[in-house]
Order: C-alpha cells, then structure tokens, then sequence
C-alpha cells in the first residue's frame, strides 16, 4: 500500500533522514517511534509532499509520489494530521470539515453523509460545528484535525502524534477512535513517543534513531525487546 | 448640520476609496507575506485602458468593465512575472522584482504613452453635484460610497460564504496546511491577485475619476495609502485593512477641515505622526490577524 525505499530528508545540511525504508500493508497499523529528533515528522512531511525528498522513493498504491506535492498527494488518497495540529483557527470547525472534503467538492451529498458518520464518531465536534476552531481544547482540536483528514475519504492515514500533550482520558478517546478507524479497513501510520499505547493498537512497528531505523518488527516483538528500547523511547 | 453631512459623505467616500485599496494589498498579504509593490500600477492600467478606449466610441460602462478586466489582468501577471519564479527562494528577492515590476509597467507608460497627464473619459455624472440636507457634494462622492458598500460586502460574501474564499482565509493562516487537503497552492495564489487586481481596477476608476487625469506615476498615492491604512488595521487582517482605510480617511479629512492654509502643506506630516502614534500604542495594528494556527 505504501512502500518507502530508502529516503533520506535533508535540512540544508542538516540530514534529518538518513535511507529509511519501510511499508504498511492494507489494512495494517503500522506504528513508527522513536525519541524526539530521530526523524519521524520529518519522514511524514515528506511523505505528505510538504516536504523534497532528498533521495530515494515513496510509492502509494504502486504509484511513484516521491516528487508529488500536497494536493496531489490527498488526492492519490494518503491524507496527513501534522504533530502540530493545523486547525485553521479563525475558521469554523464546520468550515474546517468543509475544506477536508475539498477534492470532494462537487459530490455535496457524499460529503454530508461522511460528515454525518463523522459526527457520531466526534459528537462533540457536531456541537461546536458553529464555533471557531482556535477556541477549541487541544483534545477537541486534535479531533477536528483528524476528522478534517478523513473528509477527504482517504485510503491511507499518517497521524503524526496524536497523544501530543493530551490529558491521559482524552489520549485513551483517541487511541479507542484508532481502533475504530483500523477496524473500517483504513491503512494507518501511526508516529508516536507514547510507546506502549502504540504498540496496544499497531501490527507492526519500526523505530527511529537518528534518522535511520533502528529495530522493526511485530508489535509483540518490539515490546519484547522495550528493554533495550526504553533508553532512547523514554519509556 | 449641512456641515457635518459634508464631512460624513467625505470620510465616507475617501474611506471607502482606501478600504478598497487596502484591502486589495493586504489579501496578497495574508496569503504570501510578501507587500506587492506593484500595486499602484494596476490602478495605473486601469487609467490608461480607459485612455487608449475613449477613442472607440464604446459606451462608458463596457470602458469601465475593460478596464477593470486588465487590472485583473496585470494582477495575475504580476503573480507571473514577479512572485511565481522567485516565491519559493526569498522574501528579499520578491521585493526587488515586484518593485522593478512596478518601474518597468511605469517605464512603459512613460516611453509608449506620455510623461504628461492624459485625459480619461468620465460620464458626466461624475462632475454633477447635489445638494443633500443643504450640504452641496459631488455625486462621484455617492458613487464611491455606494461602490465600497457593494464591493466590501461582495468580497466579504466571497471571503465567508464561498469554498473558493473559506480555502483562501485557510491559505492565509496556513498555506502548507491548506494544500495538504488538497487546496491548489497556484489556484488560491492567483485568486488573490485576480481578486486584488479587481479592487485596484474599480478604486482605479474611482480615484482617477476624481481629477480626470492619468500619469505614469498615479498608482504611487493608493499604494502608500493602502500600505499605510493596512499598517494601521493590521497586515493580515482583512477586517482589519477596512478599519484602517476609514480611519486613515477620518484623520485625513479631520486635518483638511481643520488645519489652516499654510498648515495643510504639511497634513502629511500630521497624518503620519498620528500613524506613529497609533502603531506605539498597537503595534500589531488595530485589529490582530487571525493566528496562526500553533499547537496548543
Ligand atoms: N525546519 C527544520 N530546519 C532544520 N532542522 C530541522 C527542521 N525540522 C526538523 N529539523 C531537525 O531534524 C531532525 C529531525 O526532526 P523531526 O521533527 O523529524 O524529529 P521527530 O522524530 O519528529 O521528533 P519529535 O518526536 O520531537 O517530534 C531534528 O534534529 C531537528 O532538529
Ligand atoms: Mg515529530
């Protein structure tokens, strides 16, 4: 489904991703971790097309999108939730959903339908449809941002921390969603520094270390070895 | 009483007129961060076009309506020429190609047209007065109040109820985000300058249509006035560009009704220092821009 084959992300000098490569099948949750700075935001920024790649490839479906840029990767349908949670603040949360569903644009009752659905997976978003988006919590913000993503209907979802700096009760909401979301048959990258909530939810892991992959394997596997990885996990 | 409806349709009319042009500079503002120095010039074509027609003995409103068209026109040329090739490398770089961008559209009126001031078709409405509550105004005053009602709230309709103006108030708080769902970078960057070109065009024709004249250089006044007037209400807020067009019109027209003769000279250095004033006291401007949407 996605296949990324060693690339590497540069900052001028700086190279933040040094040949990664790795997958996610159909279907599958794949979790990527790893310690502030390996790299991982950097990989998903790339991927999303905000970012050159400064070597290597990404295929979505087969389909060579290493040089794509944003639009055109939502729509080959990998839809992306940044770490930094970019709701657009003075927007409404019902124009924020609106503009997930921009490639949609002509197909009005398809969106509404999705929107429907979304509300009664986030009902608190469908109260606060009204409300601009910067006066939400930062749980509710988090909400927004990946309901916003799955307006587009993607088939692939990167979530680039997701429990960032959430209260433990809204961090267990999210992880519930997760599951939910795997369970339609969504295709999932999940970055996260909240290891074991990852691993609870994720096939198969991948962990970063200075730009490059560390271990990989199934999530049993990585827990196994969380002895070793707890140095540079911070748990 | 006659006194103070004089000095309300005045604030009115010159306000509107700076609104338009405020808001013309700061919608490429909010998208780009970047000041388009060849603003001025699009007001300037929009002179001209009705120059070069008058000959054609088309009626006046078709005039008009071409001359708004290549405003719009050069506004996205200007994206072409000036912002596009070099947008992505350096603010630095923008400035300098959007200022000889500027000079090389003032140049070619100079060298193809003429140094001096030339005539623009005006319908005689325009030079009419009437009398209203005993205050003698010009009718073209009316008409730019009335143009600047029906223009602010077209743009705010655009802005608020629309995909195309939701995506490009989303692109201005955060670009990188707003094409990560899919909005096209080029088609909202070009809008601006489409939508910007438009508002020079009609302000063009209200401005120019207050002395009758066009020169190379005309577009230097609204500029100043528009950067001054969105420095005032905030360089990223679209609210904020109208609040600063009328009140830069009030200061403006206060300081021409009360200032003496000898004095009015210097009404300029009076209104900048008041800008001063207001910028010590809000620095931000008047009205904060939307923010930026940070983590929290
Ligand atoms: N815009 C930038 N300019 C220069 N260097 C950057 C930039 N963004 C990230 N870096 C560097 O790239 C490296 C990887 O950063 P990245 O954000 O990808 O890490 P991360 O794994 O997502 O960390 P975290 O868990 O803290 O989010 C870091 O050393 C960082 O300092
Ligand atoms: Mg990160």
């Amino acid at each position: 489904m996605l296949e990324i084959n060693d690339l590497s992300v540069s900052y001028g000098a700086i190279r933040a991703v040094r040949g990664v490569s790795f997958s996610v099948g159909k279907g599958e949750l794949v979790s990527l971790l790893g310690a502030n700075g390996a790299g991982k935001s950097s990989t998903i920024k790339c991927i999303a097309g905000a970012l050159k790649a400064a070597g290597g490839s990404i295929a979505l479906e087969g389909k060579d999108i290493t040089t794509a840029n944003p639009e055109q990767v939502i729509r080959a349908g990998l839809a992306t939730v940044p770490e930094t949670r970019d709701v657009f603040p003075d927007l409404t949360v019902a124009e924020n959903l609106m503009l997930g569903a921009y490639i949609h644009r002509r197909d009005q009752a398809g969106n509404r339908q999705n929107l429907e659905k979304l509300h009664t997976l986030f009902p608190r978003l469908a109260e606060r449809s009204n409300q601009p988006a910067g006066t939400l919590s930062g749980g509710e913000q988090q909400m927004l941002v990946i309901a916003r993503a799955l307006m587009a209907r993607p088939r692939v979802l990167l979530l680039d921390e997701p429990s960032l700096g959430l209260a433990p009760a809204i961090v267990e909401r999210i992880f519930e969603m997760i599951e939910t979301l795997k369970k339609s048959g969504l295709t999932i990258l999940l970055v996260e520094q909240n290891v074991n909530q990852a691993l609870s939810v994720a096939d198969r892991a991948y962990v970063m270390r200075l730009g490059a992959i560390a271990t990989s394997g199934t999530a049993e596997e990585i827990r196994a070895t969380s002895d070793l990885s707890a140095h540079y996990l911070g748990g | 009483m006659a006194f103070a409806i004089q000095f309300v349709i005045d604030v009115l009319s010159l306000g509107g007129a700076y609104a338009l042009m405020a808001l013309g500079l700061v919608i490429i503002y909010g998208i780009l961060r970047l000041v388009n120095f060849a603003y001025g010039e699009l007001i300037m074509v929009a002179g001209y076009t009705m120059f070069l027609t008058s000959g054609s003995g088309l009626p006046w409103i078709i005039m008009a309506v071409l001359a708004v068209g290549m405003a719009i026109v050069f506004g996205i040329i200007t994206d072409y020429v000036a912002f596009r090739p070099v947008r992505a490398k350096s603010v630095t770089a923008v400035l300098i190609t959007s200022f000889a961008f500027s000079n090389l559209l003032q140049n070619a009126a100079l060298l193809f047209i003429s140094p001096r001031p030339r005539n623009v078709p005006l319908p005689d409405i325009f030079s009419q007065t009437v009398s209203i509550g005993g205050a003698i105004t010009p009718v073209r005053n009316l008409i730019t109040i009335a143009a600047s009602i029906v223009l602010l709230a077209a743009v705010a309709f655009l802005m608020r109820r629309t995909t195309l103006g939701i995506a490009m108030r989303a692109a201005a708080t955060n670009f990188t985000m707003a094409r990560m769902l899919g909005v096209p970078a080029n088609l909202i960057i070009s809008s601006a300058f489409a939508l910007s070109g438009f508002l020079a065009g009609v302000v063009g024709i209200l401005w120019i249509g207050r002395i009758g004249t066009v020169v190379p250089g005309v577009g230097l006044e609204p500029l100043l006035v528009a950067f001054i007037a969105t420095v005032i209400g905030g360089m990223r807020s679209l609210p904020g560009a109208v609040v600063g067009g009328f009140l830069l019109a009030l200061i403006d027209t206060t300081l021409n009704y009360t200032l003496s003769q000898d004095l009015l000279k210097f009404r300029d250095a009076f209104t900048f220092s008041l800008v001063i004033l207001i910028l010590l006291w809000r620095p931000e401007g008047l009205i904060k821009g939307p923010a930026s949407g940070q983590r929290t």
